[in-house]
């Protein structure tokens, strides 16, 4: 199926400026083909195809379990599809195109310290920082009074907080995928990443979400996919 | 890559200073396994001598595998592990670097301690000097063996029940090549004769594995975050 399902809040401007984007071809940051995948027998989506252009975000949606996080982890580069392709600037690994992952689990170590655990994430993913960037990033958040307090003691909210900093910090127009980036999260936290985004998007980076739809700010440019849609 | 081993090996090692107690368990274990076999088969210097270089590789073994079990559980519950998978995005290439990265702060951890603590219990034994020191050289090598198959181990049976356990049926017959170059190096200088055989064999062993073990933790791990 092609873009079944997509509707587009963002009125009829931004669907030209799409199709205009694939007729000229200038090789998408995102572009998934024939896309399949199973989990044990249950086959979740079959021949899913849609494409993300720079400046971006696409908001998935779909009921639970119709793979809304599997999806998000095949394009983060977890596991492996059934059948299909993901294409990064028309190439199979996201050799030039940084992709960064925000799943589920904050990834956060419960004996470090906030702006350890937040520099280590940052380090293993090739990002070479001082500690004042980190400092900003935590600042950005509200958390920079909790920056040497072990994450144990944080709250979920204040979790979330310190593994959404990692996107503060981000300045190249990457792609992001953010798995429910809104849980937990209060108005201020909110806000914030709504902020973040519009930042992103408007430095031609990619957005890949999933999440509920009240919390995405209304002005945010967006495309839709419906993965009930796109079932067997 | 050499930034995120790097990265790696700091963070286990710093997680371990926060963590002082847990580090010390494995070392603790030795301690207290060693010392309890006097006790059991009686104070005859003559039948300590000969069991001590056997019993202290079986309690390293033992001790290695008590804390390699849960080598890559954590990471797996809390996500970090799910991000390490993503660097190079999901390159098999980085995924060996991370099997590395564990292993050798394992050993840092685990199999460091007990080849310097080996060689204070040789003496508790009464073993002569020139077996003493074999024994501490047979461990340093073999090791690193112990915590590099651990870690297939721990990677094979991640997210499963009763991994623990699971893990030491796996891994101990593997470590029986390693427990016989061990012992037999130790045997061998302690009845006169010539060790470079045992040694070299444990040396080519450590190769070896450092070479396949790593590819093989690898491909367990991506099964398991799949």
């Amino acid at each position: 199926m092609q873009l079944k399902g997509f509707h587009n809040p963002g009125g009829d401007a931004l669907q030209a400026l799409s199709s205009a984007s694939i007729t000229a071809a200038p090789l998408a940051p995102l572009a998934v083909q024939g896309l399949a995948l199973e989990r044990g027998s249950r086959r979740l989506f079959t021949d899913l195809a849609f494409e993300l252009g720079a400046g971006e975000m696409l908001w998935v949606r779909g009921r639970n379990g119709r793979g809304k996080t599997s999806l998000l982890r095949l394009i983060a580069g977890l596991g492996a599809a059934a059948n299909g392709q993901i294409l990064f600037d028309g190439k199979a690994r996201a050799a030039q195109r940084h992709v960064v992952y925000v799943g589920h689990a904050n990834a956060l170590k419960e004996d470090l310290s906030v702006s350890e655990a937040l520099t280590f994430l940052l380090r293993i993913h090739g990002g070479r920082l001082d500690a004042a960037a980190i400092d900003a990033a935590l600042g950005h958040w509200g958390l920079l009074a909790q920056r040497q307090a072990p994450v144990r003691t944080l709250s979920q909210g204040q979790r979330r907080r310190v593994a959404l900093a990692r996107l503060s910090v981000e300045r190249r127009a990457s792609l992001w995928v953010l798995d429910e980036p809104f849980d937990a999260l209060d108005a201020d936290g909110i806000e914030c990443l709504n902020a973040l985004l519009g930042t992103h998007l408007q430095r031609g980076g990619s957005v890949l979400l999933t999440g509920h739809q009240a919390a995405l700010a209304a002005d945010l440019p967006r495309r839709e996919l419906d993965l009930d849609d796109c079932g067997t | 890559m050499l930034a995120l081993f790097n990265a790696l090996v700091v963070r286990d090692l710093r997680l371990a200073l926060r963590r002082r107690s847990e580090a010390l368990l494995p070392i603790g274990f030795f301690v207290i396994a060693v010392a309890l076999f006097p006790l059991g088969i009686g104070p005859e210097p003559q039948t300590l001598r000969a069991i001590a270089p056997g019993l202290m590789w079986v309690c390293a073994l033992l001790a290695t595998m008590l804390s390699v079990s849960s080598l890559y559980n954590s990471d797996h519950a809390d996500g970090t592990l799910d991000q390490l998978m993503i660097c190079g995005h999901g390159s098999f290439e980085s995924a060996v670097v991370i099997a590395a990265a564990r292993s050798a702060a394992h050993w840092a951890l685990t199999g460091a301690p007990l080849v310097i603590a080996a060689p204070l219990f040789g003496l508790m034994f009464d073993l002569p000097p020139p077996t003493i020191a074999m024994l501490a050289f047979t461990l340093l090598l073999g090791t690193p063996i112990l915590s590099l198959l651990g870690s297939v181990g721990a990677a094979l049976t991640l997210g499963l029940r009763s991994a623990g356990v699971l893990v030491i049926l796996i891994v101990l017959p593997l470590t029986v090549p390693a427990l016989i170059f061990g012992t037999g190096a130790v045997a061998a200088a302690e009845g006169g004769q010539s060790a470079v055989a045992h040694c070299s064999l444990l040396g080519a062993l450590l190769i070896f594995t450092l070479l396949t073990a790593p590819l093989a933790s690898a491909a367990a791990l991506r099964l398991a975050v799949e």
